[in-house]
């Protein structure tokens, strides 16, 4: 095994007996993005000097005894996380000369828990979009098949971890983006309970619903990385004052005497037949491992697309009104007034898709139009949430596919905004209701490609999402495959 | 039909962008196909439901009215696309 194929746990034990140095570790990391990147373009930005500087800080703070958990090993961070000196885009023209002069909140932390920053990863512009092809700075390609999306939006953190471009990333989520890729590239991907983690620095899309979340190559890994990022921050005012447990004590606790939801609604027409006999297989893992699987009714369902697509765009519309060219940003050239600078910094610097969510949002909260969609859509929103609190009522933990389809071709669906907002239909009702999620590897189609299993846990039960996602993972005698590249 | 043409102008105004007329079409019979999926939420009665606005329990966060430091006056200006002492400039707002 290579340096950058290994975990963060298995870096941890290398690090700390001497077995290794992080600048070893960080040179392995970077070989692997020369040999690699080229293909699949997982980072909009590379930060291979400052890394290989915090990498030989790091390896004195460890001859010195100081090791924290993240000391030294090589993260990526998605390009719409603020770092302080390095240019975060969101994958937009109208922010690709935007230097943040503050860090994210999850920055600090992870700086404080020690970790080496490698890159910035590509994402769908403003995170709006389910296969990174909507970036101004190009597609990122699925490493299991180049001709193939990487899910999204958080596309290149997801492809940063499954071809050991770093050893862990962040992303965020707001209708499936974390956990759409993680299933798409076969890592594991986490969506916490909104207000677990601090969105200080995170530039906002939709602000009911984004949450940040970790990208990691095994379930311990999501543990030690929850374990950094969580807790309360003053500076955000919807971040929690909730007790953060020590995630990694519940790997090996299993789930016997559990009751597991499987929702009926998450398994219909449409959902491509090797995605459902993957995950039915799994549910056999999970009742041999002590647990009772049962039938449960998410009955509002089918309107969770629907509401998401009024939401979402509503909040956008809001938003991104701040992109105007006045404060930060591309500016458009020699307008004769202001509001002419306004519309072609506007029309200029921000994509196709991102135009068509405005609109969409703005439509939705003009005059006339606000009950009919924004409020109507918040009302099913309350129906959405409360199907959820009944279900958790009766089980511990709900069992769902995390992405109706293995990845799609890279093209397929760019003309069609409605087909390619459909690939979110397992994940949105998560982010509407609030609650954690979690996709893990589930085992591979016919022809090579990884399906994801998604398990969905009560507010503030990540501590579930752990435990079952651990016990599956020892359990489901999956062999692990890795992208030939 | 949900929205015409002359909508999504008037809607494009409001959200300070520009399109061309064939982008204009585009859009149209875009947002038309997807305000139509829309109408499923009809279905729904909703009657004295009460909109849910965000997924906690949180209802306003207070803080102390402190005064603590904030981002120095240079680092606010760094990023600006054009600056005239220590303002922001943009073109002229009224004739």
């Amino acid at each position: 095994m290579e340096l950058h194929q290994l975990t963060i746990h298995e870096l941890q034990k290398k690090l700390r007996g001497g077995d290794t140095t992080s600048v070893d570790v960080v040179e392995s990391v970077i070989r692997r993005i020369d040999a690699v990147e080229d293909r699949i373009h997982s980072y909009i930005t590379l930060m291979k000097d400052s890394a290989r500087e915090e990498a030989r800080r790091a390896d004195e703070e460890i001859r010195k005894g100081n090791a924290r958990p993240l000391t030294g090993i090589p993260i990526a961070v998605k390009d719409l996380i603020c770092t302080k000196g390095i240019r975060t885009t969101c994958g937009s023209k109208i922010l690709s000369n935007f230097i943040p002069p503050y860090d994210a909140t999850v920055v600090e932390k992870l700086r404080d828990a020690g970790a080496v920053f490698i890159g910035k990863t590509n994402m769908d512009e403003f995170a709006m979009g389910s296969s990174t092809e909507t970036s101004h700075f190009g597609v990122t390609r699925n490493p299991w098949d180049l001709d193939r999306i990487p899910g999204g939006s958080s596309g290149g953190s997801a492809t940063a971890v499954a071809a050991d471009e770093c050893i862990a990333s962040l992303g965020s989520d707001t209708g499936g983006s974390i956990r759409q890729p993680a299933a798409l590239c076969d890592v594991v991907g986490m969506k916490p309970t909104y207000g677990r983690v601090s969105r200080y620095g995170l530039v906002a899309f939709a602000s009911s619903l984004d949450q940040i979340g970790p990208f990691t190559k095994d379930v311990e890994d999501c543990a030690i990385l929850l374990n950094v990022i969580s807790g309360y921050d003053p500076r955000e005012s919807t971040s929690v004052q909730v007790e953060v447990p020590d995630f990694t004590s519940f790997l090996s606790e299993g789930i016997e005497g559990w009751t597991v939801g499987i929702p009926k609604e998450y398994f219909i027409e449409g959902i491509d037949p090797e995605v459902e006999a993957a995950v039915r297989k799994a549910i056999g893992v999970i009742e041999g491992l002590g647990a009772r699987c049962v039938d449960v009714s998410l009955p509002h369902t089918e309107y969770c697309l629907a509401v998401y697509y009024i939401i979402a765009p509503a909040e956008a519309s809001s938003n991104l009104a701040r992109y105007d060219g006045v404060k930060y940003g591309y500016r458009s050239k020699d307008c004769r007034d202001l509001m002419e600078m306004y519309k072609r910094t506007r029309s200029e610097g921000f994509g196709m898709e991102v135009k068509r969510r405005i609109m969409l949002g703005t439509y939705a909260l003009s005059s006339g139009y606000y009950d009919a969609y924004y409020k109507k859509a918040s009302q099913v929103r309350a129906l959405i949430k409360r199907d959820f609190d009944e279900a958790f009522q009766s089980c511990d933990v709900i069992m769902t596919p995390t992405s109706p389809t293995p990845a799609f071709r890279i093209g397929e669906k760019m003309d069609d905004p409605l087909q390619m907002y459909l690939s979110d239909i397992f994940t949105i009702s998560t982010n509407l209701a609030g609650i954690p999620g979690v996709s893990v590897p589930c085992g591979y189609t016919a022809g090579g490609l990884p399906i994801g299993l998604q398990f969905l846990a009560a507010h503030f039960a990540e501590e579930k999402l752990i435990r079952i996602a651990s016990a599956y993972e020892k359990h489901s005698k999956i062999e692990k495959r890795r992208p030939n590249l | 039909m949900k929205i015409t043409k002359e909508e999504v102008g008037y809607v494009a105004h409001l959200a300070r962008l520009e399109f061309s007329d064939e982008e204009k079409e585009k859009f149209t019979s875009q947002l038309n196909d997807i305000l139509l999926y829309m109408e499923k939420l009809n279905r729904v009665d909703t009657t004295g439901v009460e909109p849910l606005t965000h997924a906690t329990f949180l209802s306003n966060a207070f803080r102390n009215d402190e005064v603590k430091p904030s981002l120095p006056h240079d680092l606010s200006m760094a990023n600006a696309p054009e600056e005239r002492a220590g303002s922001f400039r943009v073109p002229k707002v009224i004739e």
